[in-house]
């Protein structure tokens, strides 16, 4: 029995079908984008549908509320347009959730239909709509172009176009822009930085948002997020980080167009040299030294590649996800001498093969790699039927496959709907860099003490 | 933790009201009802199926999450073949937990995958049928499926492709079944004008096209259950040891050919009547098949539904099975309800779900004795809360109108009369209901509180003000309820659990509760430092 039974080999050439996508559309991005911001509700205008799976996909992955609006469109709003009820919305939120901000994305419907937002949101400004002191953004996360993470890039955008400022005179913070990460990963930069003395500006932020305590009450709004007030402030920082051109590149853009503040394009950092090149920005830039402690986290990485390497040389690995994600994990597998052969992203774009063959540096004879369309989970389980991997690593539909062809899974990305862990435990930074190749180890070691021969159980590994 | 002092009735429903504005308020009030049953089993009026008012946060999803997601999301091998841009068809990948068992590793299972024609700008701009037709041709000559589904997303009906006009033409070059849903997301007011679009849809390109009866005495079809976490396959075992024959079932556990010939069926059985009850008129009107409701959620339920299903069949030797069946089964339900009753009882529930859930679980809820306080739907019509006595009363609104209604007649052919006039008055007068349906309300006590399409701001004044043991909803509210303190029960997905159907799914249902309610994971949400009377330190810090 299989449960991918028909998938077959060898991968012929597809056009037009898509089977198992490794990536999913704009608003889902944009919606988590808009929760890293404090006191707002992000507004989904469209047909319920879509905001319905938006929030259930990310509350399935975070265990966590995940609060959003709908414009409800009916039959009668695709034919006459989303006006009324993008009106009606705005002021419906205000009275009964009482946000600071409405981040409004578009959906497949309203930007076919060609609705135009901020002539809708100025309109009800005009009509008293939205209460002193309150906002209404926006940003236009169309599905038929880019992916999911092109909807967390647009609407971060969106929050350096309301709200950066250039004030009178330049700051001492660094903006750094985090890419869609989880909030773990948003608490470990800050903490590093912290650790550095250098005073950032996160944004988005979901750290105390989407990882909320149980403390017996229900906060609509949680404590965290980045505030409008930091949000200004961007616009005078010294420089900003993007980590991750993908998801964070338009916003850092957006930010030198807008307020002359410079930017620099980093991988995300994940892995030992990713890391590496963070820490050496921030330091550039803010002009500090790295304290001691972070370079003890450094040297038990480097530990742990140096102690366990043996289990991780030469291992065939296939990932699929997103490419801020999978250039940096792919680099630092290779890092550590495994073999990244195949990997797969729906979300398109050029700039990915480039950027992974740069990290990858010829170390991985015979890699596959591709991007966009038909560049899915069904030619990626293609290719490992034709050559098979030691390991699986991306979300929670790899599972399917690792069952099918028994293959250790260590999941990492969006969405991960059946285990817990990545929103408490980072894997940005030294630290996170030790949790992945730990995960990295039990899936392999775990797989060799079932199924090696009885008489080569190792006691000692 | 409980609210002593909890508002009820119209005190209660007033101080929900309260949380709105005049104007949402008004609009609100009529879908807000205090339950009444007359004595000639009427109840006062709910307003249901109506648009929600934008902005507001709904439970609700779209048509075409109930045509894909429910309807056809169950049936294995059929390729459901999504035209529209990459998300819809993503989110409903495998996330309905509909469970499915190929009796081989050859049959054919497409559940596990999904299919998209991932639409992109230039399709927008110039139309995607090409493409569509191209998708087609691709999944034929990977996968060689008895039959295509075609959905259409929100942007295709805007854009006028006809997937109508592409799944013909494929269908008659490729020669399998293929057809299209226009199941368009902003149809209707909620996922219930997706399935009927799916069952209209089946019941013009699929049932009736094989007349060959499976074998076996006692042929049913089971319509609206959908094998989520299993519950198919408790029912599928429970029919088969009672000495029914299951033609069908729509759509849990299904397969094409499956639907090809429910219509040979004696006996149509519905379960989620909000889902499905017009097709089970259809095939009554086409086919002569008459039809009941049944329920299989809670033991006292099962039993009397299986009984019912006997005394139809009138067979004597099929009611002695079905009666030590029966006697077997509540042996073993009733031995864990007594463990489990007495750390229950008492204890309230709101549910909140789905079209017919709402209903059907507070029989689980009421055989450990427990009350349920507040319940409503999320996508149901008048007739799933006052009965289908009011169906005639309904005003179509415009939401509704774009829905199609089939003209059904007479099959010349096919048409059988199952049941004799005289038998169906005999029947009739010892009160055995054929097509017809009480509703939620009759069911529920006087005084507890109905609210149809609630949303988040509900929830959280129903939560404050009652406090109530267990809430069941979906997974959007889950942890927004939890976040109070108070378990949440999933009624769609189960919480990953289950099965809760038939006599086996009443032991795990009790459990489940039993495990949620009496935990004390709860009372450790407070620190010991926060707790008033909190007591000293246990142990001295030893200073050397
Ligand atoms: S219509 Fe567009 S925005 Fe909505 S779920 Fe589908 S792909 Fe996503
Ligand atoms: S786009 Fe339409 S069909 Fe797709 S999820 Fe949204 S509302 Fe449903």
């Amino acid at each position: 029995m299989a449960l991918l039974r028909h998938t077959n080999q060898p991968a012929v050439e597809r056009q037009a079908l898509t089977i198992n996508p490794a990536k999913t559309c704009q608003p889902v991005g944009a919606l988590y984008a808009a929760l890293g911001v404090h006191n707002c509700l992000p507004h989904s205008h469209g047909s319920q549908g879509c905001c319905s799976y938006h929030r259930s996909v990310l509350t399935r992955h975070y265990k966590e509320p995940v609060m959003a609006a709908t414009s409800s469109f009916t039959e009668g709003s695709s034919v006459f347009g989303g006006q009324s009820n993008l009106l009606a919305a705005i002021e419906n939120i205000f009275t009964l959730y009482a946000p600071d901000i409405i981040a409004v994305h578009t959906t497949c419907l309203s930007e076919t239909i060609g609705d135009d937002i901020p002539q809708i949101a100025a309109k009800a400004q005009n009509e008293g709509k939205i209460p002193a002191g309150k906002f209404v953004i926006h940003a236009n996360t169309p599905s038929y172009v880019g992916s999911h993470v092109t909807g967390f890039a647009n609407m971060t955008k969106s929050l350096v176009s309301y709200f950066a400022e250039k004030g009178p005179a330049k700051l001492r913070t660094v903006n750094v822009v985090p890419g869609w990460v989880e909030p773990a990963d948003m608490r470990e930069i800050k903490r590093i930085a912290a650790l550095m003395g250098v005073e950032i500006i996160l944004f988005p932020d979901t750290s105390d948002v989407l990882d909320a305590p149980q403390i017996g009450k229900h906060e609509f709004y949680p404590r965290g997020g980045v505030t409008v007030q930091a949000l200004r402030k961007t616009g005078s920082s010294q420089a900003t980080i993007a980590l991750g051109p993908t998801a964070s590149g338009s916003a850092a853009l957006e930010l030198e167009k807008k307020c002359e503040v410079e930017a620099t394009m980093l991988e995300l950092p994940i892995g030992l040299r990713a890391t590496d090149a963070f820490i050496d920005a921030l330091r550039r830039i803010a002009g500090v030294e790295v304290p001691q402690a972070l370079k003890d986290e450094r040297g038990r990485l480097m530990d742990v590649i140096t102690d366990m390497h043996q289990y991780f040389y030469g291992k065939r690995v296939a990932l699929w996800g997103d490419p801020d994600q999978l250039v940096s994990l792919a680099g630092f597998l290779a890092d550590v001498d495994m073999q990244p052969v195949y990997t797969v992203t729906g979300t398109p774009g050029r700039a990915f093969e480039e950027r992974l063959t740069r990290v990858l540096a010829g170390r991985v004879p015979g890699v596959r790699m591709r991007q966009g369309a038909q560049a899915d989970m069904f030619l990626l389980h293609q290719w490992i039927k034709e050559q098979a991997v030691d390991l699986l690593v991306g979300n929670t539909y790899g599972k399917y496959i690792a069952r099918d062809e028994n293959i250790p899974l260590v999941r990492h990305g969006f969405p991960i709907l059946d285990r817990v862990g990545h929103a408490y435990f980072p894997s940005v930074g030294y630290l996170g860099g030790i949790r992945m190749l730990e995960k990295i180890l039990q899936a392999l070691q775990d797989k060799q003490d079932r199924d090696c021969p009885e008489e080569a159980v190792e006691l000692v590994m | 933790m409980k609210n002593q002092e909890a508002p009820q009735g119209e005190a209660l429903r007033e101080k929900v009201l309260a949380g709105y504005p005049a104007k949402l308020a008004k609009k609100r009030a009529p879908q807000l009802v205090v339950n009444h049953t007359h004595a000639d089993g009427q109840v006062p009026p709910v307003k249901a199926n109506v648009r929600t008012t934008p902005g507001i946060i709904t439970q609700r999803g779209c048509c075409y999450a109930g045509c894909k997601g429910v309807v056809l999301g169950p049936t294995r091998d059929i390729v459901n073949l999504v035209h529209g841009p990459i998300g819809c068809s993503f989110y409903a990948w495998l996330t309905r937990r509909n469970q499915t068992r190929p009796p081989t590793a050859q049959d054919e299972n497409f559940m596990t995958y999904c299919f998209s024609t991932d639409m992109q700008d230039e399709n927008i701009v110039f139309g995607g049928e090409k493409k569509l037709r191209a998708a087609v041709q691709e999944a034929y000559d990977l996968f060689h499926p008895k039959a295509i589904g075609i959905f259409s997303t929100c942007p295709v009906g805007l854009i006028g492709d006809d997937v109508h006009a592409v799944a013909k033409e494929m269908k008659e070059k490729l020669g399998i079944n293929i057809f299209g849903f226009s199941c368009e997301g902003y149809k209707g007011v909620s996922q219930s004008a997706g399935h009927h679009i799916a069952n209209n849809q089946l019941f013009k390109h699929v049932i009736g096209l094989d007349d060959q009866a499976p074998e076996g005495k006692f042929k049913i079809t089971m319509l609206g259950e959908y094998n989520i976490g299993g519950d198919a396959f408790v029912l599928e075992e429970l029919l088969a040891r009672c000495g029914f024959t299951l033609v069908a079932t729509l759509s849990g556990n299904s397969t094409i050919n499956q639907f090809e010939r429910a219509h040979t069926a004696d006996l149509n059985v519905v379960m989620c009547h909000r889902s499905i009850n017009y097709v089970a008129d259809m095939i009554e009107k086409k086919y002569g098949v008459p039809w009941f409701k049944v329920n299989f959620i809670g033991a006292k339920s099962t039993a009397k539904s299986l009984r019912k299903m006997a005394a139809f069949f009138d067979d004597a030797e099929l009611a002695a099975r079905v009666e030590q069946v029966i006697a077997e089964e509540l042996a073993k339900v009733e031995a864990v309800a007594a463990r489990i009753k007495p750390r229950c009882t008492g204890k309230t529930a709101m549910l909140f779900v789905g079209g017919s859930r709402a209903h059907h679980y507070q029989d689980l809820f009421a055989e450990i004795g427990m009350k349920t306080i507040a319940a409503g739907y999320e996508f149901a019509h008048r007739d799933d809360y006052e009965g289908r006595r009011v169906l005639s009363s309904i005003t179509v609104d415009a939401d509704s109108r774009n829905i199609e209604e089939l003209e059904v007649e007479k099959d010349p052919k096919r048409y059988r009369k199952i049941l004799s006039d005289e038998k169906r008055q005999k029947l009739a007068s010892v009160n055995f209901e054929f097509n017809d349906y009480q509703g939620m309300m009759p069911q529920m006590d006087d005084e507890t509180l109905v609210i149809d399409d609630i949303n988040e701001q509900d929830t959280q004044r129903l939560l404050e003000l009652c406090k109530p043991d267990i809430f069941c909803a979906g997974i959007k509210e889950k942890y927004s309820v939890q976040k109070h303190g108070i378990p949440c029960k999933q009624l769609h997905s189960y919480d990953y659990g289950g099965p809760y159907a038939g006599f086996q799914g009443a032991i795990n249902f009790y459990q489940e509760i039993d495990r949620l309610i009496n935990t004390r994971i709860w009372s450790f949400i407070e620190p010991p430092w926060e707790v008033a009377a909190s007591p000293t330190l246990e142990a001295t810090y030893e200073r050397g």
